[in-house]
């Protein structure tokens, strides 16, 4: 077979950044910061090379190396990237040295060991998108936990323990469970190819083939595991807590990046190796879906911390992505796919736009605002780009995904309702309720707080660095979006063609 | 069987480290750097065991008569205890002297045990294995008690001692029913004629009694109410000796019983008997770790779960299990002994700092040896890529492949309740401030145990393979 190093460079990269961060003077701070930020700009670098040299007209893995690994178990580091997997790890590539960047004033605190805990979830992260073997995935999906683990625990708000210890069990809880999963399926593998494999590619086609019962029950597992990561209500309880507890640069990984882990599971585990579970279940889970689409909404608007705002905003905004995912349509899970981008990229500014505010003022209550277009002008404007783009206005990033996902869930064949689309679609509204809601009361009016006066400055040029690419991307998406469509097209063509194959009886 | 003297050099592990035992009565009484000499000289003699097994690893006899077996599997299971072993004397060299029993007998009871150890992994006759199991366990009564000033360390000497005797009572009674039923204590006797013999219930009952003497040595709940205070009672270094290599010891014995019908049709009557103490073993021994304050107490808890763990793999009865409790056992030997070796660090005199407060901020204090605790706690936790996930990986594939699926869901459940108190011991030592001034003195001798342990249970997640083929070569298929 073919060996192509590309992805495994890009592996290699932060993972060998995080180990020689280490041995930095803990004194040596800009030289720290500097080293990181330097080796997540190589990674990014891969990763458009990946881009340019990626061939988006065929449906197959690209740039795949396959190296035995644990031979007793017949498991290999197996990697390779198709569109969808391509556009997350431009994601993670691209939000990451932003973060690190961003936080350059922040994070003063063991710095030496934040670059590396951010440097080692980069290399987890993009582990996670380019396995294509079940247990190298399970590895670098548990990979990601422990530095996430150790951002909120370390540099996280006053909650920060009970944030992160319930983040760390919430999602051990479902992925061990995924772990037996996993194992029963080598396993019945290795009943029909004659061999224990973990193989995706191989599995895909032992998958369809489990019996109907059984299935069920792997696809909860695996499903249950993703669920929490998304995170689907009710599942989502982790997230508040652990949102508002970490830094901006934890909020804007974990928004950006890992939640995308949950949702990139589904489409690339669960439908294709459980497809007749998955339209089984699919009704179901795009009910939860919606409502947490509307619970996700309705409780953004109570709240008076913008950071919980965002944060639940995000399980709003993650309810449109799983609705698009198991409606089963070509445009509907390419709008799950570009608003898994698109989430990254306006909540990521969200959070960031509400970080730069905190470092200054240290209050993120809504009420403690108010009137601040006057004092600080350029960063109004950026919030309000961010949050038109975070509501789906027409012209930036978000409406195209959203708009997608509803067309492609009101002709689903799957779903068979025009209802879900209804009440997905206020949920658009209520985003724009919350959102200018709150920029109305943030933003316009009078001061009315005089020490805001002295403490909120306008962005400086240091922020205006991290922030102008990520609102170069809303524009582009928003205007362009054939550029990111047209990776993804095959590779959610084929996940509709496996599904499909499987499951025509089962529609009729 | 023709014996010729190529054959008997493979059993050069025992010979090494009994003739060891001679030379260090010796050493300690007729010179005045015992105590300095003694330790060096235990490491060198399990160095040289180890290596040597390891070596031969590939080769398998049995010799005297069809009483012990050489090579193979009893090789691996040296290789371990011997490591151990080396590990812990090396952490001892400093701590002794802090803990104020730096005599040289501890070496000497140490090497001791090992030796018992290695009879009962080698044994082919039920009576080897009594024998090496006194030996090892009369030494670990004394061991658990070498502090004779200190009352919670008579207290552990005899609570062990006591519920010890109780349990050799059973497997004594057990071995006297299988004697009188099958008129023969030959192991290969037992494996041969299983089937046959398994319709007599005396049999049974005699192998059952057998099976629960040595549930309570592998500290199996309900058989673990000794476990708690000896591990606290006794002096760190000990406790990671008893809580390791002790273990694996027994596991070794259950393994040589059982194995042979692994895999074969032979009826397997034990298998409800394992699933029911692996479950309330895991369940119970994660449960109850998370309310302990004191952090020995706390590994005794984690020890008892990690039993119940193990007891998994017996529970499936093939033969993919048996090569994942030997993993597993290796795996576990290295991140107990790592865990307590730092633990032996950071205590302080007369057994203070032992509750879990003492590890907060030992980041700021020891950056290393924060990093080699977190290390051993997420091992243990069992977070991929590190050493305990992969044994409990083995074993869970064991259990699958027996359709035993619930019993691994349950292994996963109680995985998921000790992770809260693993990561708690991660969140004192990076998320909190130091509690007191204490300033810890970091023994090198004890930092490069910590290291070698930190290193091979990083080696063995990376790249199982490198122990699991071995294994796999010393069971011969």
């Amino acid at each position: 077979m073919e060996q192509n190093l590309l992805l495994t460079y890009l592996l290699l990269t932060p993972l060998l950044g995080s180990l020689l961060v280490l041995f930095f003077g803990n004194e040596q701070k800009i030289q720290i910061r500097l080293f990181g930020i330097g080796v997540s700009l190589i990674a990014f670098a891969f990763t458009v090379i990946c881009y340019f040299k990626f061939d988006p007209s065929i449906p197959q893995f690209q740039f795949i190396q396959k190296v035995d690994w644990i031979r007793s178990l017949n498991i290999s580091y197996y990697v390779g990237i198709d569109g969808m997997s391509l556009l997350l790890i431009l994601l993670t590539t691209f939000l990451t040295p932003l973060t690190l960047l961003s936080s350059w004033s922040a994070i003063q605190k063991n710095l030496k060991m934040f670059v590396f805990s951010v440097l080692f979830l980069e290399v987890g992260m993009i582990g996670v998108f380019i396995s294509l073997d079940l247990f190298l995935f399970y590895i670098f999906w548990e990979a990601v936990l422990i530095p996430m683990y150790f951002i909120i625990g370390i540099w996280g708000g006053e909650r920060r323990i009970y944030a992160s210890i319930k983040f760390f069990i919430f999602t051990m809880f479902g992925s061990l469970l995924m772990l037996v999963a996993i194992i029963w399926l080598a396993i019945y593998a290795s009943g029909l190819l004659g061999k224990f494999t973990t193989n995706l590619l191989e599995l895909y086609k032992v998958g369809p083939s489990i019996p109907h019962q059984i299935q069920g029950w792997m696809f909860g597992a695996f499903f249950l595991s993703f669920a929490i990561k998304v995170p689907i209500f009710p599942l989502h309880t982790w997230l508040p807590d652990a949102h508002v507890e970490a830094p901006t640069a934890g909020s804007v990984i974990l928004a950006g990046v890992l939640l995308k882990m949950g949702t990139y599971g589904v489409l690339r585990f669960c439908l294709p190796l459980f497809p007749q579970s998955a339209v089984q279940y699919a009704p179901l889970i795009s009910i939860l879906a919606v409502v947490g689409i509307i619970y996700g909404a309705l409780v953004s608007m109570v709240q008076t911390d913008m950071k919980k705002l965002v944060a639940y905003s995000s399980v709003s905004h993650l309810g449109f992505i799983v609705l698009g995912i198991f409606a089963m349509t070509i445009e509907s899970i390419q709008g799950a796919v570009i608003q898994m981008i698109n989430h990254g990229l306006s909540t990521g500014a969200l959070f960031l736009l509400v970080g730069i505010a905190y470092e200054r003022t240290h209050r993120r209550d809504i009420a403690f605002y108010g009137g601040i277009a006057k004092l600080v002008p350029v960063y109004s404007t950026f919030l309000l780009i961010a949050s038109l783009s975070s509501m789906g206005f027409p012209g930036l990033n978000g409406f195209i995904g959203e708009f997608l996902i509803l067309i492609g869930s009101f002709k689903s064949a799957v779903l068979n309702s025009w209802a879900y689309t209804i009440f997905a679609a206020t949920g658009i509204i209520f985003a724009a309720v919350y959102l200018l809601w709150m920029y109305q009361r943030v933003v316009f009016g009078k001061v009315t707080n005089e020490e805001l006066k002295g403490e909120l400055t306008d962005l400086n040029l240091r922020e205006l660095i991290v922030l102008i690419p990520i609102f170069i991307f809303i524009v582009w998406v928003g205007i362009y979006p054939g550029t990111f469509l047209r990776l993804s097209e095959a590779s959610t063509k084929s996940v509709i063609d496996q599904v499909g194959t499987f499951t025509v009886n089962l529609l009729k | 069987m023709p014996s010729n003297n190529y054959e008997y050099s493979l059993f050069l592990p025992q010979i090494i480290i009994g003739a060891g035992i001679v030379l260090s009565v010796l050493i300690e009484i007729f010179t005045k750097k015992g105590k300095q000499l003694l330790p060096w000289f235990s490491i060198v003699l399990f160095l040289a065991a180890a290596s040597n097994s390891i070596m031969n690893i590939s080769r398998d006899f049995v010799l005297f008569g069809g009483m012990i077996e050489v090579g193979g599997k009893p090789a691996i299971f040296n290789f371990i205890f011997n490591m151990g072993a080396a590990l812990v004397v090396l952490t001892s060299v400093d701590y002794l002297k802090k803990y104020g029993t730096n005599y040289g007998e501890y070496y000497i009871l140490i090497q001791s045990s090992v030796l018992g150890m290695m009879i009962m992994a080698g044994a082919r006759d039920i009576l080897m294995i009594f024998m090496g199991l006194e030996l090892m366990s009369i030494c670990f009564y004394v061991l658990a008690g070498i502090n004779r000033h200190k009352l919670s360390a008579n207290e552990a000497s005899l609570k062990y001692f006591l519920l010890g005797a109780f349990a050799t009572g059973f497997i004594v009674y057990g071995i006297a029913l299988i004697y009188g039923s099958t008129g023969s204590t030959s192991i290969q006797n037992l494996r041969e004629n299983f089937t046959g013999y398994s319709s007599n219930i005396l049999f049974i009952l005699g192998l059952a009694f057998f099976i629960i003497g040595f549930s309570f040595k592998i500290a199996a709940v309900p058989f673990h109410m000794w476990v708690p205070d000896v591990y606290q009672g006794s002096s760190t270094t000990v406790t990671g000796l008893m809580s390791t290599a002790g273990k694996a010891a027994a596991f070794s014995v259950l393994l040589i019983m059982l194995s042979g019908i692994f895999g074969t049709s032979a009826p397997y009557p034990f298998r409800p008997y394992f699933a029911v103490i692996a479950v309330l073993s895991m369940l119970f021994g994660s449960i109850v770790a998370i309310s302990q304050n004191n952090i020995k107490r706390m590994l005794a808890y984690s020890s008892i779960a990690h039993a119940g763990y193990m007891a998994v793999g017996l529970a499936a009865g093939n033969l993919y299990s048996v090569a994942g409790i030997i993993y597993y056992l290796a795996a576990y030997t290295f991140m107990n002994i790592g865990a307590f070796a730092v633990i032996s660090i950071v205590e302080g005199k007369n057994d203070t700092r032992n509750e879990l407060e003492s590890f907060s901020g030992l980041n700021s204090k020891d950056p290393v040896l924060a990093a080699a605790m977190a290390l051993f706690m997420f091992a243990l936790a069992g977070i991929p890529p590190l050493a305990g996930f992969f044994g409990k990986y083995y074993v869970f594939v064991a259990a699958i492949r027996s359709n035993m699926t619930w019993l691994a869901v349950v292994g996963v459940l109680s995985s998921i309740i000790s992770i809260y108190f693993y990561i708690h011991v991660v969140v004192l030592i990076y998320f909190k401030n130091p509690s007191d001034n204490f300033k810890i003195e970091v023994s090198s001798f004890s930092l490069t145990a910590v290291i070698i342990a930190a290193l091979l249970v990083l080696v063995f997640g990376l790249f199982p393979d490198t122990l699991m083929n071995v294994i796999i070569g010393s069971l011969g298929h």
